[in-house]
């Protein structure tokens, strides 16, 4: 005899299939969810990134605009030519007032010629008509609450337990949403691997007790970098958060920063 | 000679005013044309199934004909719906881990699952309720091709009895009550993409799920309104007067609110005028100006806004070739002005830096991933599918079962 396929049996085989599904997807999940915190980075084995906590602070007041640190990045981390930064050099001139006018300061000029790389030309500003003229690193601002970690669609891109954001990039599927998401800047496309890329801290080199590229190589040591889990005596960095009144970059959008400044001006973003 | 070159190629890349950060100046922005028309395709089809639904829970007798063309137009979209993002995408091979290894804070994330739950479970089923009986009937007299897709659709389940139609009939008004809600969810997390992002104040914003939801209302009537004279246009047919006003009224009244909220939203974004208000006025004034001003607010919203009103208040006294007339325009306009609309929020949010220092100016590509070619072609092929469904699932040759037009008075 022939059976007949009621539409209840129909139906149950469907969801049957559709719960069959998501057992998958959750299983998978939590494996990824391990995956990511202990083998998709650059860290060697071993390495236990619940026992570090890492900071980056930057003596404004120090950088003399050099791009040494940009372009040590650059080489260090393979970063393709182009418009492709995980560190670059801003360079802020600001001009007197205008004659008469009530105002303390004239409009912000900003540049940062190939990210600071070959250092900046001379402005375009008379000397005797600039009022202050500064620069000021960026890089990733190591969030407590990143943004970009947060839309990431696959969860490439996660927070390590030390405090680096980072991504993997054998999950990224190059959507660009946290290229989005990031409010300063600090991400981009790599457009030879097509997916997203960002400062790691140097990752392959923290991890084994190396400093990354742009602090090793900064002339002036105005990038301070350091271990909050393990510091020394007269470390730098206890010296640096006591000695300086700190500020964050864009601190209304309540990212929580881990990269201080001291020394910055209200005309930074 | 270094010097040259450099100035060559800083002339090459796109135009910057003022100061963008380093990442910023690429060739184009991240998100580019396909990014412009995923919400408009994923837009139309929540309007689209919000348009049937009013006939299967709100019991619009009068919307009755085009209840069928406006689910087929919701399903060949929502086929079409997540191509452009896909064919965006760095490394579209590895798409399949958004549902795999979800990550469920990330809006994008979520949205995969909406819309597998909205295909799969609310308009896939409720096309197949609507169907069933009529491929039975179908199956016995067709043959070839459609015959064995007639006799394959209805999954095995030929019950045709009146208790069986009953369950049918019952079980695509709960769809349906499940179906609105799954329309806005679907919509209103492609708003969420956008209204997320706090690091860019022309995107950052509460309203940016509603405005969406209710764009998409509007641009869902007006393709339904624009494919039901196109249908009837090609079959040579007489279009049935009280269905084309009754959504004509209901296209009025769903600009009305859209443009109300998103009055509102300009009104508080000028009212508070935070940080970075001042490259928004830029933007409006200057990079988005046609497209904005003219395109949305003008062609999209305020043309058809006095013409859909004038026929709400002069109904009887316009003929009705005129009337026809007037609604087929203020329907194409609308799906412009949505699509113009589309355009400003995800090209807008892009022609500034997030420094709010500066701003870029963008010239189209014409072929390539990020060109505008490809994504006309996606925008056209939800036409073919619809065009395909149509040939197959509402054919003049075809008998149209009783019920189908008995639905909504049993409901």
């Amino acid at each position: 005899m022939k059976t007949k396929l009621s539409r209840r049996s129909s139906l149950l085989r469907m969801g049957g299939a559709i719960a069959g599904l998501l057992t998958v997807s959750a299983t998978r999940a939590a494996k990824a969810a391990v995956q990511t915190i202990f083998v998709s980075t650059t860290a060697p084995k071993g390495y236990d990134p619940t026992k570090h906590k890492w900071l980056m602070c930057i003596d404004d007041t120090k950088c003399i605009g050099c791009g040494l640190c940009a372009e040590a990045c650059k080489k260090e981390n393979g970063v393709p030519e182009g418009p492709y930064y995980r560190t670059w050099i801003e360079r802020y001139i600001i001009p007197k007032p205008k004659p008469g006018s009530d105002q303390t300061r004239g409009e912000a000029i900003v540049d940062s010629p190939d990210g600071g790389i070959h250092g900046f030309p001379e402005p375009t500003l008379p000397k005797d008509q600039i009022e202050h003229a500064f620069f000021v690193p960026k890089l990733c601002n190591l969030c407590e609450n990143p943004p970009c970690v947060q839309v990431c669609p696959v969860g490439a891109t996660f927070k390590a337990p030390d405090g680096a954001v980072l991504i993997d990039p054998k999950y990224c599927i190059g959507c660009a949403f946290c290229v989005q998401a990031c409010p300063y800047g600090s991400r981009f496309l790599n457009p030879v691997t097509h997916t997203a890329e960002k400062c790691t801290l140097c990752y392959h080199r923290i991890t084994r007790g190396l400093k990354p590229a742009c602090v090793e190589i900064c002339p002036a040591e105005a990038r301070i970098f350091g271990d909050l889990k393990n510091l020394k005596t007269d470390d730098p960095i206890q010296k640096f958060y006591e000695k300086n009144r700190v500020q964050v970059l864009k601190p209304h959008l309540g990212t929580e920063p881990r990269v201080l400044y001291a020394g910055l001006d209200k005309e930074v973003r | 000679m270094t010097g040259e070159v450099t100035n060559i190629v800083v002339e090459a890349i796109p135009h910057f005013e003022g100061y963008v950060y380093p990442n910023e100046g690429t060739l184009h922005p991240v998100w580019s044309t396909l990014i412009v028309i995923y919400p408009y395709i994923t837009g139309l089809v929540a309007g689209a199934f919000i348009m049937a639904s009013l006939v299967r829970v709100f019991n619009v007798k009068a919307l009755v004909p085009v209840y069928r063309l406006s689910m087929l137009t919701a399903f060949a979209f929502l086929l079409c719906a997540p191509l452009p993002l896909l064919f965006h995408l760095g490394h579209p091979e590895r798409c399949y881990e958004i549902m795999m290894t979800p990550h469920l804070t990330s809006p994008m994330a979520v949205f995969g699952f909406v819309y597998a739950w909205y295909l799969m479970a609310v308009l896939l089923l409720e096309l197949w309720f609507d169907f069933r009986q009529d491929f039975v009937v179908w199956s016995k007299t067709a043959s070839g091709f459609r015959g064995i897709l007639y006799r394959a659709l209805p999954l095995g389940v030929t019950d045709v009895s009146e208790q069986s139609l009953r369950l049918d009939t019952k079980m695509e008004w709960i769809l349906s009550i499940v179906g609105i809600p799954s329309a806005f969810l679907l919509h209103g997390y492609v708003g969420f993409i956008f209204g997320s992002i706090k690091a860019n104040p022309w995107w950052g914003n509460v309203l940016m799920p509603i405005m969406f939801i209710l764009s998409a209302i509007v641009s869902g009537i007006a393709l339904c309104v624009f494919n039901y004279i196109v249908l009837t246009w090609i079959r040579r047919k007489i279009v049935d007067m009280r269905c084309l006003d009754t959504m004509a009224m209901f296209l009025f009244y769903a600009l009305l609110v859209d443009a109300v909220v998103e009055t509102l939203d300009v009104l508080h974004r000028g009212f508070a005028a935070e940080e970075g208000f001042a490259v928004l006025q830029t933007m409006i004034r200057e990079k988005l100006f046609y497209t904005l001003n003219i395109g949305q607010v003008g062609i999209g919203t305020l043309l058809p806004f006095l013409m859909l009103g004038a026929l709400q208040i002069l109904r009887r006294r316009v003929p009705e070739a005129a009337r026809r007339t007037m609604i087929f325009c203020s329907g194409a306009m609308i799906l412009l002005g949505v699509l113009m609309m589309r355009w400003n929020v995800v090209m807008g949010g892009q022609f500034f830096s997030k420094s709010l220092r500066g701003v870029m100016s963008y010239k189209m590509e014409f072929a390539g991933q990020e060109g505008w070619l490809t994504s006309a072609i996606i925008l056209c092929l939800p036409f073919v599918i619809l065009t395909v469904l149509v040939k197959l699932f509402l054919s003049e040759q075809l008998p149209v079962s009783e019920h189908v037009s008995q639905k909504s008075s049993t409901t």
